[in-house]
Order: structure tokens, then sequence, then C-alpha cells
């Protein structure tokens, strides 16, 4: 058993065109540090020095990990995390 | 590029040697520029899905603008995984990402740029800072280029194609 993380397209060319890729951890934190160890530089795309990049969407299972726990949220076997980058822009 | 007029009532033209073009149906256009109206003076914001694959925008999904702002938009992050699950499920994609600017032209802002995350999105831009009058562009935005494109709009395109 491992947790799927889920890729957006604009990040594949990271992850060899894949989808989805599995890590382990008991924290986001340190299922990214997983990751980011087989698809390099994944983890900067979505962490930068002061945590979860502003306008990268993280969630567990059906949750915003912004209303969990951010970074230290629990994971476990079996979950499920997305990652979507927002789509925001605007005039200003 | 410059601005340029919106072929009105026109069929589709045959394939010429454009590089990049959004062809879109009338109908999808004006659900667009209602929704762009109705938000004013604050960003709108929103998908139109279609076929994986096919580049043909379909189904008009206007989403919530989270930052209620009439220089700023974000789609709430909850409405969007819940789009973007339902996109997956049904083999659709994000085809056309809309928003309004209700004071300047409609052209990407260093924002837009900088958050624009879907490299095989059109991003169309409706301007509303004319009462009476629509601008409507549409672009590429990829690593940071912007790229504008023809916008054709076709009365024989519908909701119902194929």
């Amino acid at each position: 058993m491992a947790i799927e993380v889920r890729i957006p397209t604009i990040l594949r060319p990271l992850t060899g065109g894949a989808k989805a890729v599995e890590g382990s951890g008991d924290t986001l934190d340190e299922l990214l540090t997983d990751v980011d160890s087989r698809h390099a530089g994944l983890r900067g795309r979505l962490v930068d020095d002061s945590g979860l990049r502003r306008f990268v969407n993280v969630y567990l299972n059906d949750e915003d990990v912004r209303f969990l726990g951010g970074l230290g949220t629990t994971v476990k076997d079996g979950d499920t995390v997305t990652v979507l980058p927002a789509v925001a822009g605007g005039a200003r | 590029m410059q601005p340029k007029g919106i072929p009105r009532g026109r069929a589709l033209a045959p394939p010429v040697t454009i590089t990049a073009m959004l062809r879109i149906s009338r109908a999808l256009i004006d659900q667009v520029v209602a929704h762009a109206r109705a938000d004013h003076p604050d960003e709108a914001c929103g998908v139109i899905a279609g076929p994986a694959g096919s580049d043909r925008p379909e189904r008009f999904i206007p989403m919530v603008n989270a930052e209620r702002s009439p220089t700023f938009y974000r789609f709430d992050s909850m409405e969007q995984l819940a789009v973007w699950r339902e996109l997956d499920d049904r083999d659709e994609e994000p085809v056309v990402i809309y928003h309004s600017h209700t004071a300047t032209e409609a052209y990407p802002s260093r924002t837009d740029v900088s958050y624009a995350s879907e490299p095989e999105a059109h991003y169309l831009l409706v301007s509303t800072r004319e009462p009476d009058e629509t601008e409507i562009r549409s672009y590429r935005i990829i690593d940071g280029v912007v790229t504008e494109e023809d916008v054709e709009i076709g009365e024989a395109l519908s909701a119902a194609q194929e």
C-alpha cells in the first residue's frame, strides 16, 4: 500500500508524464519529500520557505489541506493526494 | 497582434494557415458575456469544457470568483476540485478558461501570465469596461509567453454539435 499523488498536466514533465505517482510518509511534508526523492523538483513547485505555495491547491482525499493541517496534515496508506494549480489572475 | 473585430454572422471558414485559433459557438460566447456583465464590476471567471483532445469548447461551467474582486479572480478551491473531477470522469478537459477585466482591456496582465497553469487551454478574456461593447480576445499562455490567437465565432456551432 502507498499514498497516491495525482499530478496536474503542468507538472507532469517532472514525473516522466505520469498522471499519478506513489509515495509514503506520515505527514504531507514527509510524503512530498519522499516523492521528490524520485521526481526531483516536484516538492519545490509545491512548497517554499513559508509552507505550501499560495497558488497551488493540495487536497487530501476530498479536503483542501489548508483546512486540515497544511504540510503537517497526517496522511496514511490508501489516501489520495491531489495537486491542482489554482486558476487565478486578474487585472491587478 | 492588434485588437481585431470578431467576425459576426459568418459561417466557419475552411481551414487556413493559422497556427492558433479558438473556434467557439455564438451561444457559448453569449453565456460568457452574460456572466461577465452580471458580475461586473467584479471579475467573472469560469471554464468551457470539451472532450479531451478535441479542442472543442462545448460545456459552459461558470465558476465562483472566490476573491469577489474587481481586480482579481481565483476559482474557489473546493469548487475547482469538484469540477476537475467531473471533467476527469467525463473524459473532458478545460478547453477554455475565461475571465473578465472590468476596467482594463482584454489582454493578459502580468498576474494572469504568472498564474497561468493550463498550457493546453485557451485563455479567453472579455473586457466589460465599456457598457455597450464587450471586447473578446483569446490567448495561449505557456511558460510565461503570451500568444494571441484569432477567435472564430460560429453560428453553426451549437451545443448540439455531434
